[in-house]
């Protein structure tokens, strides 16, 4: 079964990190993806640029309408994911548990809907 | 031929009362799905009242009713007219279904009630849908009897039991017990839903009543069947824990159904053999020196339940107690219940400084019990008019019946003294 891990957190936090820190981090995170990717675990997963970067679109009454970052301003952003193949939540969460930014932002785990089984 | 009749039908009356929580349990490993498994547990018993009477009971029952229960969910008809949907994938299980019924041990029944446990107090599922689901599921209490219990209404209880099912099976949370490196925070979770049922129970957040007996009689007998299949230290601390507060139950209320507290409580009203037992258990659990914050609450129920009288109570130990207490558990509450010790120990001013200092931090602000005890202890010292702020605070916070008659009653007499002195 899949999961989508959603990484959540304060990306205010990496500009002010100092360079050896965010390395080590970077790091940890190739040794986490490398880990994954043996256990059979990774399916996927991307760092995203920053909200600043963020472009809304919407469409309404048939017009688009294209707005300026995301539409909620919250403490923690979207700031990447993991597309996980798990046997099951457990098995998730523990994988989930070792992604590096948990330990300072969140992680939010989602099964993936599996429409051949509807 | 009447006499066979009647014997079965008592056979199963009491088989449903001892045993339809693990007929259940192990339906749901083999069937893989909670409302299926109701299903199958009710026909299965349905088709024992029609078949024992008649045909005798059969010399293993509870294999008998599991592979039942396990025939009547996969009958093909059925199947076919509610589970068009599904079918595929459960087809696949039923074949390993009709072979896993036939040897069926002892040890995978029971670890089949752990994993039900285990299942319905995951964290991920709400806290609230966590206690509806046990209670329900586990406890075998109906979704109208838990909803009374928590003044629920009966439609969002069984929604939210709903809902819970519904994440159990798309979230895919797995029927089994846990890992031995998972097993202390999943245990946590548990013992948590225990100590909420009890505390619903015995405390009765809201309402006239004070105490709802039902719930915390259900909350022991659960923290039993824990300790039963795990033994660990902390769930036999809480066992303990329940056992020592249920112990003086009789004494926590006047005929009139008035709060009596601890100090004023009469003590041979106490349940003795409830507080041997707990006691028992709080031994065994510290020996073990793996205990945890409920161990350490029941020691401390226990240092009360071997004292006389309150001025008897070994009040040095109790607060030593709470400093163990505290420093695994910083939690505010712990501090008020300290503070309150403390006062017991070196007299109501030293008690006062430091509630004060609890107040001062804020995050106790709307907590009643933290007034009450700042009021009884300027009404100790002589302090009335102090007092009756902090009766009035106290009284304002709280929607519990008795606990609001006896404030109410604090205050009248507060008042009156302070009009007599004018």
């Amino acid at each position: 079964m899949k999961y989508l891990c959603l990484i959540y957190e304060d990306e205010k936090l990496w500009e002010k990190l100092p360079k050896e820190e965010s390395d080590a981090i970077m790091g940890e995170y190739n040794t986490f993806t490398e880990d994954i990717g043996k256990s059979g675990h990774l399916v996927g997963g991307e760092a995203l640029q920053p909200t600043a970067t963020a472009t809304t679109v919407r469409v309404r009454n048939g017009k688009v309408s294209t707005t300026d970052g995301p539409f909620a301003e919250t403490k923690e952003q979207l700031g990447g994911y993991y597309l996980l193949e798990a046997k099951d939540l457990n098995d998730a969460i523990q994988v989930a548990a070792r992604i590096p930014s948990v330990r300072t932002g969140s992680v939010e785990v989602r099964p993936i809907m599996d429409f051949s089984q509807q | 031929m009447e006499d066979t009749a009647s014997h079965a039908r008592d056979t199963i009356d009491a088989l449903y009362r001892s045993d339809s929580r693990r007929v259940l349990a192990t339906l749901i490993r083999l069937l893989g799905d909670f409302d299926l498994a109701e299903e199958g547990l009710h026909d299965a018993f349905a088709a024992a009242l029609e078949k024992w009477p008649a045909d005798g009971v059969p010399a293993n029952p509870l294999a008998w009713l599991i592979s039942t229960g396990r025939f009547k969910a996969v009958d093909p008809v059925r199947r076919r007219a509610r589970l068009d949907a599904k079918l595929a994938s459960l087809a696949e299980r039923f074949d390993y279904v009709a072979e896993a019924a036939q040897d069926l041990s002892q040890d995978e029944v029971e670890d089949d009630r752990l994993r039900l446990i285990f299942t319905c107090c995951h964290p991920a599922l709400s806290p609230d849908a966590r206690i509806a689901l046990t209670l329900r599921e586990v406890c075998g209490l109906t979704t109208e009897q838990v909803a009374h219990a928590f003044l629920t209404p009966a439609p969002t209880l069984a929604q939210r039991i709903v809902r819970a099912k519904t994440k159990i099976r798309d979230a895919r949370i797995p029927y089994e017990i846990p890992s031995r490196s998972d097993l202390p925070a999943r245990l946590d979770s548990v013992l948590h839903v225990v100590y909420l049922v009890f505390n619903e129970g015995y405390l009765a957040s809201s309402g006239s009543s004070l105490t709802r007996p039902d719930l915390a009689a259900e909350a022991i007998r659960l923290g039993q069947l824990i300790v039963e299949l795990l033994g660990e230290p902390e769930a036999v601390g809480l066992l303990a824990l329940m056992l020592l507060h249920d112990a003086r139950s009789a004494a926590r209320t006047s005929e009139s159904g008035e709060l009596v507290l601890l100090e004023d409580q009469d003590r041979s009203l106490w349940n003795r053999a409830r507080i041997d037992e707990g006691v028992a258990l709080v031994e065994s659990a510290l020996a073990s020196r793996r205990f945890g914050p409920y161990t350490l609450q029941a020691a401390i129920a226990a240092v009360h339940a071997e004292a006389s009288d309150a001025a008897d109570t070994d009040w040095t130990q109790i607060v030593a107690l709470y400093d163990v207490l505290l420093r695994i558990d910083e939690s505010p509450v712990v501090a008020l219940n300290r503070a309150a010790a403390i006062a017991m120990r070196d007299g109501p001013n030293r008690g006062l400084e430091l509630i004060d200092a609890i107040l001062a931090d804020g995050s106790l602000a709307d907590y009643h019990p933290a007034h009450a005890a700042r009021a009884d202890l300027c009404r100790r010292l002589g302090r009335t008019s102090e007092a009756i702020v902090a009766y009035e605070r106290a009284l304002s916070l709280t929607t519990q019946e008795p606990e609001r008659r006896y404030l109410s009653y604090r205050l009248r007499q507060l008042r009156d003294r302070l009009s007599g002195e004018a």
